[in-house]
């Protein structure tokens, strides 16, 4: 990528002399706007936050910066379930995403035929309607009864949820399951893009490569297709795994109380509750928990399996 | 979306492949096999029904006609809702609102990411990893973070929550996905057009306007469709800096409260159903171009 990037230069024809100082400067003034929006609403922003995070005072008086640390420590020991409900839930729909997405972006990489664009457009054009329509339409399916529901308990489906404590009793609204289901629902499209883009790219003849070597279609898949769709199952996984950790519209749309996410907690704190320092804090915590994971698992993924 | 090779490659693990080894015989073995070869597909279409599913509810319940506030459990069929779709106070100035934000945003975001696309592919410069990661840390972080962040900078500056700020706020979370969308579209130009154009005694603002421009189009347009998508489809970030100001997310949000209007429905099956068309009209333009320019 960066070896494209500094190649080009060279390829302009040589200048007779050393280029104008005019010239040097353009790519500063390309930069510039667009770099210098992204610092005043993107980094100033999370210097302001970081300076919220440590204030005390209240909103009658007003806030002052006190370093006061403790507030990390209280927000932290007081929303821990919430945090571990958040990754938890993220987590499995990031995995349901990739269990339900792979299959869908194979049959259209190899599978689909003539049918190919219809399905990409059918993967994609549910985002033309709004997501939260789209999410409140999963209140109707999984209605207490409706015929989902219904199939769910007649399949005893059910029975495994209950003692997994996804669902309580035959209700699937306001249970983990509705959360977790709409989070995986909101977040497949992005999962199945990339799948589908790097499978995509596969060169057929590594396959027919594996076949003339006995490979079975078991075996063609273990050690050359899927190996070769990492970078896709990288970059899906992110792609669901981050918005999902910080959502907090299935969580109020579909469940209850006792599904709240960290997501939740942050928007009531921020936008109901007002009290901002913890408010900042939550997010701050969020912020540090999401980039770790992100930076472990890109390292991982960058050096051992992308190979 | 690829026309060029839409019958698509063979599938590679297709156990009914001669060359596969030992399967067992028989009208079951038959039956196994097949099974076994179709279970991709099986699964596939089961999770784009997945997927499909809450569209058609939302068709379907367009032509409800509710008992009480909220259109969650069908009553009886009525097109009521699409004989007057903005009958519902405050819906349609919400939508209109979205578009013009989301229209806003698409110019802004496009323009300055494209800039940044240039800059980052062609030239060489201080401070690149820097930039880099500016560019990828808010495609990184979860909405809700960016979006408190941002409520706080604007309370701190004293700043009145309304159409700027949502702008502000759009612009700057939809310029990361133009600038990623556009670089690699110029990252895969090939130099020596420009070269060529040059070596015709093109000046660099003609071969930027009727070379550079025009090869960069696509990159530049799948960069705007996904700002405008992203910016007429946010909530979260809206949700805390818009104030009192209502785009359509908001006004949905709401009404998942206050009771759920039919034109709702109506709307949100219009605009999928319009999205499909032009998809579609597209791909046989596409189409019908290409085989012009074969016969040529």
């Amino acid at each position: 990528m960066t070896l494209l990037a500094e190649k080009s230069p060279a390829a302009e024809p040589a200048p007779p002399r050393r280029a104008p100082a005019r010239r040097r400067l353009v790519p500063y003034w390309l930069l510039l706007p667009g770099i210098l929006w992204l610092l005043v609403f993107f980094a100033l922003p999370l210097v302001y936050q970081a300076s919220t995070s440590v204030q005390t005072g209240s909103l009658e008086q007003g806030f002052r910066v006190t370093w006061h640390f403790a507030t990390y420590w209280d927000a932290f020991t007081e929303y821990w379930p919430q945090f571990v409900r958040s990754l938890l839930y993220a987590g499995t729909a990031t995995l349901l995403c990739l269990l339900l997405g792979y299959p869908l972006a194979y049959l259209i990489a190899f599978r689909a035929g003539r049918w190919r664009n219809l399905i990409l457009v059918l993967v994609i054009a549910p985002f033309f309607t709004s997501f939260l329509i789209r999410t409140l339409a999963w209140k109707t399916i999984l209605a207490d009864d409706s015929a989902v529901v219904a199939a769910l308990d007649a399949l005893k489906v059910l029975d495994v949820t209950n003692w997994l404590g996804l669902t309580e009793g035959d209700r699937v609204l306001a249970t983990p399951l509705a959360v977790v289901c709409g989070l995986t629902y909101n977040f497949l499209p992005f999962m199945i893009l990339p799948l589908y883009t790097s499978l995509e790219r596969i060169d057929g003849r590594l396959h027919e490569a594996a076949r003339d070597l006995y490979a079975s279609p078991a075996t063609t898949f273990r050690k050359v297709t899927f190996p070769l769709s990492l970078p896709g199952v990288v970059s899906g996984t992110l792609l669901t795994f981050i918005p999902a950790s910080g959502d907090y519209v299935n969580a109020e749309l579909l469940g209850s109380t006792d599904t709240k996410m960290i997501g939740n907690v942050i928007q009531s704190q921020f936008l109901r509750v007002l009290d901002y320092p913890t408010a900042a804090a939550l997010s701050f915590i969020l912020m540090a928990i999401v980039l770790a994971m992100v930076t472990v698992y890109i390292r991982r993924a960058g050096t051992e399996d992308l190979v | 979306m690829n026309p060029r090779n839409a019958t698509g490659p063979k599938d590679p693990n297709d156990p009914k492949d001669p060359k596969s080894p030992g399967k067992p015989a028989g009208l079951l073995g038959a039956a196994v096999r097949r099974l076994r070869r179709d279970l991709v597909v099986l699964a596939g279409l089961l999770t784009l029904a997945y997927l499909i599913l809450p569209n058609v509810v939302v068709m379907v319940f367009s032509f409800n006609k509710p008992n009480g506030r909220f259109n969650y459990s069908w009553q009886r069929f009525s097109t009521d809702a699409w004989q007057d779709p903005c009958g519902v106070a405050d819906l349609c100035g919400s939508l209109g609102l979205s578009l013009q934000i989301a229209a806003w945003a698409t110019v802004g975001a496009t323009v300055l990411g494209t800039m940044i696309a240039f800059a980052l592919v062609r030239y060489r410069f201080r401070a690149r990893g820097a930039i880099n990661s500016l560019i990828f840390l808010p495609m990184a972080m979860p909405e809700v973070v960016m979006a408190a962040s941002l409520l706080t900078l604007f309370l701190n500056m004293g700043a009145r929550l309304g159409f700027w700020t949502v702008l502000i706020a759009h612009i700057m979370f939809c310029l990361s996905f133009v600038v990623t969308a556009v670089k690699a579209r110029v990252m895969s130009m090939d130099p020596r057009l420009e070269e060529a154009a040059r070596d015709l005694y093109a000046g660099p603002v003609q071969t930027f306007l009727r070379v550079t421009l025009p090869i960069a189009a696509p990159g530049i347009a799948a960069g705007a469709l996904l700002a405008f998508a992203l910016s007429f489809d946010d909530f979260i970030i809206t949700n805390f800096n818009a104030g009192s100001t209502v785009t359509f997310p908001m006004f949905v949000w709401g009404s998942a409260q206050r009771g759920t209007p039919v034109q709702i429905n109506v709307i949100g099956t219009a605009m999928f159903v319009l999205a499909v068309l032009v998809v579609v009209a597209g791909q046989l333009v596409a189409a019908r171009r290409k085989r012009t320019a074969a016969t040529r």
